[in-house]
């Protein structure tokens, strides 16, 4: 019996290599001082009520932006990792397999489990307080999306200390994925993990173009809406394209292991190839779902700082729109080297071109926005300066490898590596910093540190072209993605010490960052005016911050296009605004479902990670309970009534 | 007042320019001196840019034509960040213009709306001349004949078989120079991606299909080469030298191998494509058809995986005279299945 558990226990825990035991015991130790602080502190309740059962989406979208910030240290733990095995050539510090899983793990953390959620998180609280709406169209389905989320990235990050990491890269090409070449249990958390909080993607795109659709101010046409509304309001168009795809191939990725179909193996009919034009068909609008609301927040932030209007919006909300269309339209130039023929890549590298010109306009757009300006460089302008030249250049490599013959020289090396980082940090990351930065004053009522902020923007600057430069030549120097030892003759290891170099410049920045997060909440000024940074522009500056729960007292007529600076300049020249009477308030109630019926969907992954039916079948009947006691739920709102709004207004604005 | 709507630039350059030259003076030759060090201290490591035959040498044209219609754009957009970030930056003393409402300009958003188009159109005619002219399964223009190589992506090595000569090798290859080779790759594993740098780019090796991909040496040398597309564990190891020789090397080698090598039997085969990486290895001989049975083996029926510029299910016997035939008879696929899509 004894023995049956340990052969058990060895198989089910990943063992054998310090790196990950040092893992599994810190977070063990992590987990048991979080109960400990919990019940010390007796925070269960608060942490239950105001937390885990909320609705509001700004709660939502701080949770949004915690998770996002532990994916990104383990992302980037991976990356660390990586750099030190390549900065010497036959090194050994990581095992092949190990490698392999690192990588993996690296691309699908930081695209689904750090991009996606960092974005959500901005979405949520953003959106609402700049159309003025108070809250989500959908708020128990925003909830939902959370959590599956959540759940999903911790079922997905579970394979690190049970049963093993996947290791067939970030999208899983078959036949390596199927289970004749990866028989281990780490390609079904990868399905499954992916999977669930992929379903919570999908619902965020709806929620969010219904809200942005149906929920704006009185007075607020759709070209007088905010250009990071219009970049959220693109990018969920595509997401409820893109998402279906993935779902769907996954699910059927799923069939093969589970039930042995044959949609992608090699023998029985299967076709790999219809995989890779599936996962793309997915994967590439995937990449401009997260650039554009990047594109949105530097609009947002290069008009504030500036002190001007946005320059050209009515060719920003064409070009983001054109986007994501012709997103749709390029996912085959991700593998021009699989001999479609000449038509079929011709087609493609074409259509992966005219991207190009849209997002062009949009970096003229930019400039002349600040041309003619008052520029005032704070820490969320210096990241939209910064992004600027970057995102050029990787745009302009971008070209490069879209030239389909040319990219038969270019495909899988370090070249690709070297400029899907760079528009990937130097657009998504940089532009997700600046919004980070720009919006932190009006998600917790203070801002961040300016001068840790400018120390933690040099470090990832530096460190960013210190590390992805030499990468662009390693490409050229025949060096390919996924090796993890190469041959001394090469000459490759001074550029590769060179980048690991910059990886752990960007490793340094980040823990400036956390200190800069940690001095502020320690040190920080409260701001008492909403408008915190003074240049506010748009809606959600004109309320307190932090906004309280409804957001608005009541609803102004923003019939401009950015009403809070014209506001401001009336009621500098006398002008006040009319009063509006106050009204009660409707208001969603909480529910603890979503977060059951997420914790239901994991147990029921997990159980078909491993195959163990006794587990999946209990956890999918707790997601049918949640439904149908959902479905009988009718007490899910509440109102807020006049004096109650007046008293917290008194509280909120009274320190003005 | 009035000037900002009629020409921004023109008095922006002036002003701008005085402003800026300091620092420009310093930066650029500087940047200059260290981009040529860096360059020089590596040029002929950069084998992408170093080709020694003509479909690596066209593809090293295409990216250097590429590269200089996108800095066309690319340069005066890094100039102008600079400029207006330092020209426009708020400091007491700037007295720069300040027009917080200027935020439409029909002249100039046609400007950058036109130039990108016009270099998109230039750019896209080029790329799509070359992808004809450079489609992998296009032979090469040669007086010789082209020599046929068969190569299997195993899991974690390569073999490379010889059905004219007979012979096959592991982790190695002989070619003739001045000849054209005409690859034919498919996989015993998940699929790879074949790439010889110097002679050229890559293309996928994947079961079930035999794609053609023709390459020249136009030298002697020793080139580098490896699998490019993850196939898992020891992908890594997959890596591989090209020993480009005279015709009459090259006829030495073969016989060398032919006399002092064994032979790869079915047996040999299936030991060989064991998950594991391998060393260098040289056979005598293959059994027949053994590329043919590799591919069929993952095509029931031979047709089910139609593909491109792949030669269909089936290879064509190793005939010299049937290679024209052959050709063409992939480019009608080709065109075949592009006008399906």
């Amino acid at each position: 019996m004894l023995d049956n558990l340990k052969e058990f226990a060895s198989e089910f825990f990943v063992t054998g290599d310090p790196l990950i035991l040092g893992a599994q015991v810190s977070i063990a130790l992590t987990m048991i001082a979080i109960v400990i602080v919990l019940t010390y502190f007796k925070k269960w309740r608060w942490l239950w009520t105001e937390w885990l059962t909320t609705v509001d989406h700004k709660k939502i979208g701080i949770m949004y932006i915690i998770a996002s910030l532990l994916m990104l240290f383990r992302g980037g733990v991976d990356a660390l990792l990586m750099r030190t095995q390549l900065a010497m050539p036959e090194l050994n510090f990581l095992e092949a397999e190990h490698y392999n899983q690192i990588f993996t793990t690296h691309g699908v953390i930081m695209i689904l489990f750090m991009a996606m959620p960092l974005m959500f998180g901005l979405f949520n609280i953003i959106v609402p307080l700049q159309i003025g709406a108070r809250d989500v169209a959908y708020p128990f389905l925003n909830s939902m999306s959370f959590w599956l989320f959540f759940w999903g990235a911790m079922l997905f990050n579970m394979s690190f200390v049970i049963g093993g990491s996947p290791d067939a890269g970030w999208l899983a090409y078959p036949p390596l994925s199927e289970l004749s070449h990866s028989p281990g249990v780490g390609q079904n958390f990868y399905i499954w993990g992916i999977q669930i909080s992929g379903i919570g993607s999908l619902a965020t795109g709806i929620n969010f173009i219904v809200t942005i659709l149906k929920m704006r101010a009185p007075g607020m046409r759709l070209m007088k809406m905010p250009m990071f509304s219009w970049s959220v309001l693109s990018s969920c168009i595509s997401i409820i394209f893109a998402f279906p795809i993935l779902t769907v191939t996954l699910f059927l990725l799923f069939l093969d292991r589970f039930l042995g179909a044959h949609f992608f193996t090699l023998d029985g009919g299967g076709n790999p190839m219809m995989y890779i034009n599936l996962i793309w068909m997915w994967g590439h609008p995937e990449v401009y779902i997260v650039v554009l609301p990047a594109f949105g927040i530097f609009s947002e932030v290069v008009a504030a700082f500036s002190r001007k209007k946005l320059f050209g919006y009515a060719s920003m909300v064409f070009a983001m729109i054109a986007i994501s269309v012709a997103a749709f339209f390029t996912w085959a130039h991700h593998f021009f080297t699989m001999g479609s023929g000449a038509n079929v890549n011709a087609f493609f590298a074409v259509t992966t071109m005219i991207i190009a010109i849209p997002t062009g306009v949009k970096v003229f757009n930019w400039l002349f926005t600040m041309f003619r300006g008052k520029i005032q460089f704070t820490t969320p302008m210096m990241w939209a300066i910064a992004f600027i030249p970057c995102f050029v250049v990787g745009g302009m490599t971008g070209v490069l490898l879209s030239v389909a013959p040319a990219d038969f020289q270019f495909h899988n090396s370090y070249f690709l590596i070297a400029h899907f980082h760079q528009v990937l940090i130097g657009g998504v990351v940089f532009g997700y910093f600046a919004g980070l930065y720009y919006w932190w004053p009006k998600m917790f009522g203070f801002k961040l540190n300016e001068h840790l902020g400018k120390w933690a923007f040099w470090f990832w600057n530096i460190g960013f072209y210190v590390c992805f430069m030499p990468q662009y030549l390693l490409g050229l120097m025949g060096m390919t993605r996924r090796i993890n030892v190469y041959d001394f003759d090469m000459g490759w290891q001074p550029l590769n010490v060179v980048s690991t170099i910059g990886a752990f410049l960007m490793g340094i920045a980040f823990l400036f960052q956390v200190w800069q997060i940690a001095h502020s909440i320690k040190f920080h000024k409260k701001d008492t005016t909403g408008d915190s940074w003074g240049v506010g522009r748009t809606l959600e500056w004109s309320i307190p911050s932090p906004a309280p729960v409804y957001n608005f007292a009541t609803i102004p007529v923003a019939d401009e296009r950015d009403w809070w600076w014209e506001e401001k300049e009336r009621r500098e020249q006398g002008i006040q605004p009319k009063a509006i009477p106050l009204e009660p308030i409707h208001m969603p109630k909480n529910s603890a479902i979503p977060f059951i019926k997420s914790l239901c969907w994991f147990t029921a992954g997990f159980g078909f990670v491993f195959n163990w039916l006794w587990i999946a079948i209990p956890g999918l009947i707790g997601v049918a309970i949640c439904m149908l006691v959902r479905s009988f739920q009718y007490d899910t709102d509440y109102y807020i009534q006049v004096d109650e709004i007046k008293r917290t207004e008194a509280a909120l604005r009274g320190a003005n | 007042m009035t000037y900002d709507t009629e020409s921004p630039y023109h008095e922006l350059l002036d002003e701008e320019m005085k402003s800026v030259r300091p620092i420009k003076r310093y930066l650029v030759p500087l940047l200059f001196v260290l981009v040529v060090a860096l360059l020089s201290g590596c040029s002929d490591q950069i084998i992408v840019l170093d080709p020694k035959g003509p479909i690596g040498e066209s593809q090293k044209d295409l990216i250097y034509i590429a590269t200089i219609l996108c800095l066309i754009v690319v340069v005066p957009v890094i100039v102008l960040t600079g400029i207006f970030a330092w020209r426009y930056r708020d400091k007491p003393g700037n007295n720069a213009t300040y027009k917080p409402n200027w935020s439409h300009n029909t002249k100039l958003e046609t400007i950058w709306w036109g130039i990108p188009v016009l270099i998109i159109i230039a750019l896209g005619i080029v790329t799509v001349s070359y992808t004809y002219k450079l489609e992998p399964s296009k032979p090469l223009v040669s007086e010789k004949k082209p020599i046929t190589i068969q190569v299997t992506s195993l899991d974690w090595k390569w073999l490379f078989k010889y059905p004219e000569q007979g012979i096959a090798t592991v982790n190695y290859a002989y070619i003739p120079e001045d000849t054209p080779v005409r690859f034919q790759l498919t996989a015993d594993s998940p699929m790879n991606s074949f790439w010889i740098p110097q002679l050229g780019g890559q293309i996928y090796a994947m079961s079930g299909m035999a794609m053609t991909l023709f390459l020249q040496a136009d030298e002697p040398g020793e080139y580098y080469g490896s699998g490019a597309n993850f196939t898992g564990r020891d992908f890594a190891q997959m890596t591989f030298k090209v020993h480009a020789t005279s015709d009459a090397e090259f006829n030495d080698w073969v016989k060398e191998v032919k006399s002092s090598s064994p032979a790869l039997t079915e047996e040999g085969y299936a030991k060989l494509a064991e998950p594991g990486s391998a060393e260098k290895q040289a056979f005598s001989s293959f059994p027949a058809g053994l590329f043919e049975s590799i591919v069929t083996k993952y095509a029931p029926g031979g047709t089910h995986h139609q593909h491109g510029s792949a030669d269909m299910g089936m290879p064509q016997p190793p005939d010299p005279g049937k290679q024209q035939q052959t050709a063409s008879t992939a480019d009608n696929h080709m065109a075949h299945s592009s006008a399906g899509h």
